[in-house]
């Protein structure tokens, strides 16, 4: 994705506490991936898993993805076709996880002012939301530097996979 | 030199003389623990797409605990899946069905204080109660520390908590890290360090350190850590570790500290976490009364040897009330076969309790002890996240063995003091 802005998608908006069983509830998780991302977030909203598409960003408050370590809950966000996500805070686990699988989460303290269904358009390395919608642009904390490269590669293991290469080619 | 104990740990696993809060530095891993729901089956495919094996075999631990009887397909592939990859790879390291990871770890002598190690688990921060430093990681970077035997951290601050007195009879270590979880909430302690001081932490057998240590992931803490003293050193010598040294590992007298909090020991009641969050805890009175369908004692937070003691003293010539179901889960195998010597599980099955399999069953909903539709339940366990326990619809409350104990017998989440007296 080279840092490039992505292209305009719906927000999807939760309130504070979103924890990692509403986003992969542990009954599932011995199932396939497929199987199991139909399950995000059905305790609270149902429709979720299916009306969500490709390019929608997921925009929360405080603590989202507190609880396990279980990367199927930013997992099944980006198989159901999540290309950001945006809260106040995380927690810690879920943060490096996202970051990892390559999907951009970003500290942003005002996602109060985001509606469901607003047309966002995130730049991730610069921090920056368009709200098309409402015509405001929303300020967030850049993406840490030492992240940058890993997240413009698409996550830790092809960055792994790039950086690993260039030093067997020395 | 004014270092707390994880500065300390961190310079040491980075190869630095001294690191400073919000640095960012690389640590080498002295070793990886993962299970079977964050192992082999996750593990595999990311180490083939990076092309590369596990850096060292000798310092990865896996711990087979969230499948262990269960036997539907999707469960005995995982299953074999981890079993062809210890095989494959030469792990050696391997726990099929002996316990919970995070009980299993320190018993089989794997830990000494002063351990830089991470873990595919959020509750990885229970090591802390041994003076190491272990953090909880997902899977995709366990494999890059598979791949490279190393991770980047940001190094945390630390927060402090002196709990001084000594807790009274019928209080134990869950019911200070409930009312700490109250206190400072959910994620109160995002991305620092908790280190418990204080002469109710000193004045507390292992097991119950660990508790404070397992549920600081509740408080969103990087982890947690307690400094080791003669009685971690005594219980590291009898899973077979001599680390005669392993007190050198303290935080110096002038460390610097983001926060320091006090919890008096004496003045603590028993906690009780509502639904469906664990900083929902009041005094056990807010709850008192409240009928429950079950009562749960499991999970790496709460069946430890000392979580099954406390219930037998509870429920010793009692029986549970008619209408609730009291299931057993202790943490580990060994913990199982001690209680049983001590004939603590006789008192336990003599009052109605049900004896489940050990693993991190009903914690994470599996196993018989799913919480249905409209129930209510009471559980040592330590999250009581919406659905995680059972259906959507349940309601879990936590509490310590003690609490979960006395509401398995009156029916209704009690005060356990009523039942000591």
């Amino acid at each position: 994705m080279s840092g490039a802005r992505h292209a305009p998608g719906r927000a999807w908006v939760y309130g504070d506490g979103i924890d990692t069983d509403l986003m992969a509830p542990s009954a599932y998780l011995n199932k396939p991936q497929d199987e199991v991302s139909q399950h995000c977030m059905e305790a609270v909203d149902p429709q979720f898993a299916r009306a969500v598409g490709p390019g929608d960003v997921f925009v929360a408050g405080e603590n989202l993805g507190i609880g396990s370590s279980r990367e199927q809950a930013p997992y099944n966000l980006l198989t159901l076709g999540i290309r950001c996500v945006l809260a106040k805070s995380y927690g810690r686990i879920f943060y490096r996880n996202a970051l990892n699988i390559g999907l951009p989460a970003l500290v942003c303290g005002s996602t109060d002012k985001i509606n469901k269904g607003d047309a966002l358009e995130v730049d991730p390395v610069e921090g920056r939301v368009k709200n098309l919608t409402t015509g405001e642009t929303l300020e967030c904390d850049p993406l840490p530097s030492h992240l940058v490269a890993m997240i413009e590669d698409g996550g830790l293991i092809p960055h792994l996979k790039k950086k690993l290469a260039k030093q067997r080619g020395v | 030199m004014s270092r707390t104990l994880s500065e300390k740990i961190i310079a040491r696993a980075a190869g630095r003389e001294s690191v400073r809060p919000g640095e960012i530095v690389t640590c080498k891993v002295d070793l990886a623990m993962m299970h079977d729901l964050s192992g082999p089956q996750r593990q595999g495919p990311r180490l083939d797409a990076i092309g590369v094996d596990v850096w060292d075999p000798e310092r990865v631990v896996i711990i087979k605990d969230h499948f262990v009887t269960e036997s539907d397909a999707d469960s005995l592939r995982i299953q074999e899946i981890t079993r062809e990859c210890v095989h494959e790879k030469g792990i050696r390291r391997f726990h099929d069905n002996d316990g919970i990871c995070h009980v299993v770890l320190p018993e089989a002598g794997y830990l000494r204080p002063g351990m830089f190690l991470v873990g595919g688990d959020s509750h990885s921060p229970t090591a802390g109660a041994f003076g190491c430093f272990m953090i909880g990681i997902g899977a995709t970077d366990l494999a890059g520390v598979l791949a490279t035997g190393e991770i980047w951290v940001r190094v945390p601050q630390t927060i402090k908590v002196d709990v001084t007195q000594a807790l009274r009879p019928g209080v134990a270590a869950k019911d200070v890290i409930l009312s700490l979880c109250h206190r400072i909430g959910i994620n109160g302690a995002n991305y620092q360090v908790v280190e418990f001081t204080g002469s109710a932490v000193r004045a507390m057998a292992v097991d119950e350190r660990m508790v404070l240590t397992n549920m600081s992931a509740e408080l969103g803490a990087k982890t947690a850590m307690i400094a080791p003293d003669d009685k971690c050193l005594a219980w590291l010598r009898g899973a077979g570790v001599d680390a005669a040294d392993g007190n050198t590992w303290q935080s110096d007298a002038d460390a610097v500290y983001a926060e320091s909090l006090e919890i008096d020991a004496f003045e603590l009641s028993p906690q009780v976490a509502g639904p469906h969050s664990p900083e929902n805890a009041l005094p056990v009175d807010a709850h008192a009364g409240t009928p429950v369908d079950q009562a749960y004692l499991g999970a790496c937070t709460g069946a430890k040897l000392d979580d099954l003691r406390m219930a037998a003293e509870i429920v010793k010539g009692l029986k549970v009330a008619k209408g609730t179901r009291f299931y057993v889960a202790p943490s580990s195998y060994k913990i199982r076969n001690q209680a049983s010597a001590e004939g603590i599980l006789e008192v336990l099955e003599s009052a109605g309790a049900t004896l489940l399999p050990t693993g991190c069953g009903a914690c994470i909903g599996l196993g018989p002890a799913r919480l249905g539709a409209a129930e209510v339940g009471i559980s040592s366990t330590s999250r009581n996240f919406r659905g995680r326990m059972g259906h959507p619809d349940s309601r879990t409350y936590l509490g310590s063995a003690y609490t979960v104990a006395a509401s398995a017998v009156i029916g209704a989440i009690s005060d356990p003091r009523e039942l000591l007296a």
